[in-house]
């Protein structure tokens, strides 16, 4: 089990590869579809996203009536793919060191991880309440307007459970896990 | 009043089931609750009603029980294949790794009672009903009960505006919830649920017989091929090892609604069409030696069931419609009583 702690470096994730279960302990930041678009749309991000991780997450998210603190009540993965035409250049315009989601990214976000120093993190899809319990607190929130599942929600974590599937040497699992099945089913068919 | 909070039963579920109804039974006949905290149930004088139907308060009270619990807990039947998947796998691999997080997800959601996946998806309804049942008016009390156990954190604000992208926040709107209705002879209501999340929808799949590039023809045979295929493409990203709803035949619309329909199915069933039954089995065992695995990590298990039926066809179609469900399985029931209580679990 490796550790990855905050402050991100992209040399500390070019340390990485492909198989490492990883514990990440610091920042990071939820975006998925909506912000991929707007960030690709060229609308500033409302933070300084670099050496920052972003979460493909669209957490269950409740605030206390009373003191408006916003608590975590579910937060694994979305699926990663659907921004595929995004992450690289999120990763170049923004200079994050990584994205956490579930399902793997395909051949333009590879090359992004190698380009810019970037890794892909798989969390266990599903998994929401035991990635929920790492998530000490929820530290802000941005663009709300896109509805609370869309928004990127500021979260500090201890020791958040990740395996390391697309790596920054132009390595992917999620390549080689497809192309042996592949090659699996022609044999079934 | 909650007739029930579900037992934390394990392996001993049916034993523990019985215990809970009749825990459910005494409480039901305390007329004035004891824990007056929340609602108190308004028919203390209702002994000698016996309407069939309660209060409205009270059923809705029952469907809000019945999504926290779809919510949080898996059935045991899919509870106990999750377990032997994860016997399955190599030590000290990611593939177990993944499954060990699943297993302690599954507890931990159930202990703390709350959203087991944060994706808590589309909200399926099936309600099976005598003749001569308000339609419209249960559609209504569903309605309020999503309302409320979105407030309530039971279920994420998941509901959003196809045109304009705007979120309704209490998961309502056109399709939302979705709710099917199915008159039987029989004298209780039972409504069944599944939530199911968006990244399993996505990756099912809906084939059109033959298929030339699997070299899928009109025949059980073809069938197996092009489901084998959509196992193939769905790869992790539908968060396997997951189960497969399948219809053969239908139209396009029916053979996916009767696809999700097949999830209503036990694990542990049989089907009752022996070369369907055979289907299943094969497909299962095929699909665990592509070595897809949990997540897609690579690994032994990919699929942990498969469910098949068949309507009929037009002589020119021939649709083979697959809906996927991940591993946070989340279907429940309820049959209700007279009074609108949770009379009996149905999985």
């Amino acid at each position: 089990m490796k550790k990855l702690n905050f402050p991100f470096t992209h040399e500390a994730v070019r340390e990485l590869k492909v198989g490492d279960m990883v514990l990440i302990t610091g920042k990071l930041f939820t975006g998925r579809d909506a912000v991929h678009k707007r960030l690709h749309d060229g609308v500033k991000p409302p933070v300084d996203l670099s050496n920052q991780i972003i979460y493909h997450c669209g957490p269950v998210i409740l605030q206390d009536k009373k003191t408006g603190k916003y608590q975590v009540t579910a937060a694994g993965p979305t699926t990663s793919i659907r921004e595929e035409p995004y992450q690289a250049d999120v990763m170049k315009d923004y200079g994050i060191v990584g994205v956490i989601g579930k399902g793997g990214m395909g051949p333009k976000t590879l090359a992004g991880c190698k380009e810019y120093g970037c890794v892909y993190f798989h969390a266990i899809g599903g998994a929401a309440q035991v990635l929920a319990e790492k998530i000490d607190s929820v530290d802000a929130v941005h663009w709300l307007d896109l509805g609370s599942p869309e928004a990127i929600w500021e979260l500090s974590v201890t020791e958040f459970p990740v395996v390391v599937t697309m790596d920054a040497h132009g390595n992917s699992l999620h390549a080689e896990v497809e192309k042996n099945s592949a090659a699996a089913l022609k044999e079934v068919l | 009043m909650a007739m029930k909070k579900k037992p934390m039963k394990k392996a001993a579920k049916k034993a523990a089931k019985k215990v809970a109804k009749k825990a459910v039974k005494t409480t039901a006949k305390k007329p004035v609750a004891k824990k007056a905290v929340k609602k108190p149930i308004k028919k203390a004088t209702a002994k000698t009603t016996k309407i069939v139907g309660g209060s409205d308060a009270d059923l809705k009270t029952s469907l809000v029980e019945l999504i926290r619990v779809t919510s949080a807990e898996l059935p045991d039947d899919v509870q106990k294949v999750i377990l032997e998947a994860l016997e399955r796998e190599e030590k000290n691999t990611t593939a177990e790794y993944a499954m060990n997080i699943i297993k302690a997800n599954i507890d931990l959601a159930k202990k703390k009672s709350q959203p087991l996946c944060q994706d808590t998806g589309t909200v399926l309804f099936y309600v099976y009903h005598p003749v001569g049942f308000n339609q419209s008016k249960f559609t209504k009390l569903i309605q309020d009960s999503v309302v409320e156990a979105t407030k309530k954190g039971y279920l994420r604000q998941n509901s959003v505006d196809s045109l304009t992208g705007e979120n309704s926040g209490v998961n309502l709107g056109p399709g939302h919830p979705s709710i099917h209705f199915h008159e039987y002879n029989g004298a209780s209501v039972k409504v069944k649920l599944m939530l199911k999340g968006g990244g399993c929808e996505n990756v099912g799949a809906q084939y059109s017989l033959p298929h030339t590039a699997l070299g899928a023809g009109r025949d059980l045979d073809g069938v197996r091929k092009v489901i084998l295929d959509a196992v193939h493409k769905a790869q992790g990203k539908g968060c396997g090892p997951g189960v497969l709803g399948i219809c053969i035949g239908g139209d396009r619309g029916a053979g996916y609604i009767e696809s999700k329909e097949q999830l209503l199915r036990r694990l542990d069933d049989t089907n009752s069409v022996p070369s369907l039954a055979e289907l299943e089995k094969e497909i299962v065992e095929t699909s665990n030696k592509l070595g897809i695995g949990p997540m897609g990590f690579g690994g032994k298990t990919t699929l942990l069931g498969c469910k098949v039926s068949a309507l009929n066809r037009l002589p020119a179609s021939f649709f083979v419609s697959i809906s996927y469900m991940c591993w946070a399985y989340r279907r429940q029931g309820i049959e209700l009583g007279d009074k609108n209580q949770i009379k009996k679990w149905l999985y």
